[in-house]
């Protein structure tokens, strides 16, 4: 058994206060100077720790508070009341929501899983990975006091192509080559994102995540250059076009990834000529005609399908929707199960993943791991207000920050992302990701639960009313 | 709980908020060119002003129904003086399954044993499903069982339906409350429960935490739990209660066990859980000793060694195959399946298990309910619904789908003006007093206060549900039980 898989995360605090939800108001104007005023009996003492912070202008007191709303139910003028902050509803979008967001950048800051009490607070399903439920044993299963103590559940997973079967001679010696496989201990890869105010040492931060986590960075091959050497192994060079030249191709990696084109084939050969041991990941666009062009790639015997969504914000904004993800996960893999090819090669999806959860769940969908993007950006403080994209200054200057900080932030996230995923395979009784992908017996989806539970009930025809 | 004809409901106290400043939807503003007419205190049948030496003043700004109003103070006011605008908190408290409108209902309900009057949505929730999208149909116009007297609707529930020897024991309202631990809760919060459950002639769960001596005198109401952290568990224990309910799993973290902060095991907590002081504990998920129904046979005979009349119910989660694990549980002798839905729980837990693991209480009701009928063994079980139960209208759905009752829990810490802020498990815990160990926090409640309150919002409950069944026709909410004809879903709806 391998020495088990640990990612050590230490807090590494915010450059900038974060946007609070909400945030206190408290007037002065009629004030009794009560004898005992309830700022001091706040439990959490935010009205003693109560500070500005002149460069961003923040009153502490918003990020202090824990909303539980003593002060203002107790004031006697009722001077105190809190309302919602209007900066926080608007960061980011419908799919990075200010909820996710915050949440990540607790992440990025402690490494700690979001724990909290009182149920669950959001609503009853939604679009994509929402309308999924991941399953649970009541009794066979790896046990709670082990999973993060001393039994093992692998998150590792393998990149690359197997072959369908193993053959021998007469003699009883293998006769097919041992397949090649780069093995990652966490089944999430990193992509720099397609924007964000970022600097080579923002690209250096990510890098040494990467190599921490012992997983894979993809970036622009032209980016390759401004890393040093040492972090080759661990990037994985993002070529836009067809190969020609092989000459490109920075010594030291082991995967490269090219797109999918009427040429990949040719690319490819280059490459596999020049670099036999190198592993090539065919990208392809999450739209029509995907499943084709999947089954394309594995025919022609490549390792690894890189599944994206598409560029954020570029090109069709208006039709970009990552809760496609799931689905198109689905299709894929279907597709390939059905070619009966799907074990040869390696399925990676990216976009549409903004929570630990949504791993599993593309897993469960098909994938063999996911792609992270704009988590990398978002656990730096971002906020997804794409003034970046527009050639504006970032609000956090996520550009600044130095490559050690940008690399504890990043491994911290991933960090409890990785317990995520232990805690959701432990409840499955699943100890492998491996054996995560495609086991959708072990989730339950929104449209076959609805429907079973509610479509056989009553009808309102006239003369009645609904209560 | 001998099923005295005797028993008696009490009656609603009224019993204001503990907090100087209640929370409303609407919030009152008079200025100073008030003339004191009194106009005001005339016209508004909700109490918010009161008139004391000569002034009149909005004394509870909070009961004002805003635009609900038939005739606004704001609007008739000779002077203009008055104003009102929507209460700038209300608007962030809450979440998509307790509203700020369910949130403050309830808190209503346990103010004065009655829903709100008007300006506040009571019935549901916004999260855009299962109970949210479900409507109960009457028939319109006509009133049904009008003229039955409510005390004469039957709500009771009776809970040992094997016919074994075992207790014969009815509650005379349709749920009972869900455990919560000593230590996760504090002891005026257990205390509270406890007394509201005897008051209504009901049961109460310790939770996997000890059975402190303070619920002596209410053993009879008492339901303790065995969890695998067998925490507080004792042959003394099991003896002195009438139901022992078995956790194999709870809705809140299906799958992952039990958890309690270091900071939550102070002293007290540690001498009752045979603990050492400030360290977390954890209740390890699953039972080692259960791999198997016959497993759990094993358990059942074991506690029925114990005390042979005890009722046993099983706690458990909803994962896909929760109908097997209904059915392998009433053929190992339980007497309660006890279904704990996914999106409930009151204690910490991870965000990502609270809403991805297992699936709503709404899938699985109808799905063990079905399962058992056809298995001809419906009759002989009771089944008990918990985890994402908030008002008497969630009650009347759930037990329309198949359920025989429900177990509360976050409904009764909402009565105890819990405000959801999600903090129970940080530091010294709840700063609102309910949810902590910590000694000063807790002296924040008094029992006797969280008694009349949840004994007031359960009768609020109880009424609702019997003008429901009036109106559906019906005199006892066991004929509710699976009627699934009495709801549509939105979006099924024909």
């Amino acid at each position: 058994m391998p020495e088990k898989y640990v990612i050590h995360t230490t807090t590494a605090p915010n450059r900038f206060k974060a946007v609070s939800r909400s945030g206190i108001i408290a007037w002065e104007e009629g004030c009794l100077r009560c004898a005992v005023c309830v700022k001091e009996r706040c439990v959490y003492d935010v009205y003693y720790k109560r500070k500005l912070d002149p460069r961003q202008m923040i009153d502490s007191i918003d990020n202090l508070c824990m909303n539980c709303l003593r002060c203002v139910q107790g004031c006697p003028k009722e001077l105190i009341t809190k309302s919602l902050n209007p900066e926080y509803k608007e960061m980011g979008d419908d799919f990075f929501t200010p909820e996710i967001i915050s949440k990540l950048w607790s992440q990025a800051e402690t490494g700690k899983i979001p724990v909290s009490g009182a149920g669950y607070p959001g609503p009853f399903s939604g679009p994509g990975f929402d309308s999924m439920w991941t399953d649970m044993s009541e009794i066979v299963r790896p046990t709670r006091d082990g999973i993060h103590g001393r039994e093992y559940i692998s998150t590792a997973i393998d990149l690359g192509r197997t072959i369908k079967s193993l053959r021998f001679d007469d003699s009883g010696a293998l006769l097919a080559e041992t397949p090649l496989l780069v093995d990652i201990p966490l089944p999430i890869l990193l992509k720099v994102p397609p924007f964000g105010a970022i600097s080579d040492k923002t690209l250096l931060g990510w890098a040494m995540a990467a190599k921490r986590l012992g997983t894979l960075l993809a970036l622009k091959i032209d980016d390759v250059e401004k890393l040093p050497d040492q972090f080759r192994p661990w990037l994985v060079p993002v070529l836009e076009e067809d190969l020609t030249d092989p000459a490109i191709i920075p010594v030291g990696v082991r995967i490269v990834e090219i797109p999918w084109s009427s040429r990949f084939e040719k690319s490819a050969k280059i490459i596999k000529d020049t670099f036999p041991s190198m592993l090539v990941c065919v990208n392809i666009a999450m739209m029509d005609g995907m499943e084709e062009k999947a089954v394309s790639v594995a025919d022609a015997g490549l390792d690894i399908i890189h599944l994206e969504l598409g560029r954020y914000s570029e090109k069709e904004p208006e039709t970009y929707d990552p809760r496609r993800v799931k689905d198109a996960i689905r299709s894929v893999h279907m597709k390939l199960v059905e070619t009966n090819i799907r074990d040869e090669v390696t399925l990676v999806a990216s976009g549409g993943f903004a929570m630990a959860e949504h791993v599993a769940k593309g897993m469960i969908c098909g994938a063999d791991a996911v792609m992270a993007e704009f988590q990398l950006l978002i656990g730096l403080q971002c906020r997804m207000c794409r003034r970046c994209a527009t050639g504006l200054s970032c609000p956090v200057d996520i550009q600044d920050a130095s490559a050690k900080w940008v690399a504890a932030r990043v491994v911290n996230l991933f960090g409890a992302w990785h317990n995520q995923l232990i805690e959701l395979m432990g409840a499955m009784g699943i100890r492998d990701a491996r054996r995560l992908r495609g086991e959708v017996g072990r989730a339950m989806f929104f449209e076959d639960l609805d429907k079973v539970a509610f479509g056989s009930l009553g009808s309102a025809g006239e003369g009645f009313e609904l209560e | 709980m001998n099923n005295s004809a005797k028993f008696r409901f009490p009656e609603v106290v009224k019993t204001p908020s503990r907090f100087r400043n209640p929370i409303g939807k609407y919030r009152l503003h008079r200025t100073e060119a008030c003339e004191t007419c009194g106009k005001c205190v005339d016209l508004c049948k909700y109490g918010v002003h009161v008139i004391r030496r000569g002034r009149v003043y909005i004394e509870n700004s909070y009961l004002c129904v805003g635009p609900d109003c038939p005739s606004p103070c704001y609007e008739v006011c000779p002077v203009g003086a008055l104003s009102c605008g929507k209460n700038p908190v209300f608007d962030q408290l809450g979440d998509f399954r307790w509203t700020p409108d369910l949130l403050v209902s309830t808190w209503r309900m346990a103010e004065t044993g009655s829903v709100p009057l008007a300006g506040l949505e009571y019935k549901r929730g916004s999260s855009g499903g299962g109970f949210d999208k479900l409507r109960i149909v009457m028939k319109s116009g006509q009133t049904g069982q009008a003229d039955i007297p409510d005390q004469d609707i039957d709500v009771s529930l009776q809970l040992n339906r094997r016919d074994d020897h075992g207790h014969r024991i009815k509650i005379h309202v349709p749920f009972y409350g869900g455990g919560m631990s000593y230590g996760s809760v504090s002891i005026n919060t257990i205390l509270s429960r406890i007394k509201a459950a005897k008051a209504l002639g009901t049961f109460c769960c310790t939770g996997e935490g000890g059975y402190p001596d303070e619920l002596k005198p209410y053993d009879d109401h008492v339901i303790t739990q065995v969890a695998t952290g067998l925490f507080g568990v004792r042959e003394e224990t099991i003896k002195r209660v009438k139901i022992v309910e078995f956790k194999y799993a709870q809705g809140a973290k299906p799958g992952l066990g039990g958890h309690l902060l270091g900071d939550k095991v102070t002293p007290g907590v540690a001498r009752m859980r045979g603990a050492v002081v400030g360290h977390p504990l954890f209740s390890p998920f699953p039972f080692h000793s259960v791999y198997s129904v016959e497993d759990h046979k094993k358990h059942v005979d074991w506690i029925k060694a114990i005390n042979p009349q005890a009722l046993v119910s099983v706690k458990v989660s909803t994962p896909t195959d929760v109908d097997m694990v209904a059915v392998g549980s009433y053929y190992a002798g339980a007497h309660i399946i006890h279904l704990d839905g996914s999106y409930g729980g009151t204690g910490a837990a991870p965000e990502i298990a609270k809403k991805n693991i297992a699936m709503p209480i709404e899938y699985a009701v109808p799905k063990v309910h079905r399962f058992l009928t056809a298995e001809g063994v419906r009759d002989k079980v009771t089944v008990i619904a918990g985890g994402g139960v908030r008002t008497p209208h969630d009650v009347a759905k759930i037990i329309a789908l198949g359920a025989d009752g429900v177990c509360t829990g976050t409904a009764d810490l909402v009565a105890l003006e819990c405000i959801r802020c999600h903090n129970c498990e940080s530091g010294r815990g709840c700063a609102r007093g309910i949810a902590t160990t910590d000694p000063e926090l807790m002296e924040l409640m008094q029992h006797e206060w969280g008694t009349r309150r949840l004994v007031n919002m359960f009768l609020a409950w109880k009424k609702e549900l019997v003008r429901i069944l009036k109106r559906l026709g019906m005199t006892s909410i066991r004929e509710l039980v699976g009627r699934e004809d009495c709801l549509v879903h939105l979006d099924y709806m024909k």
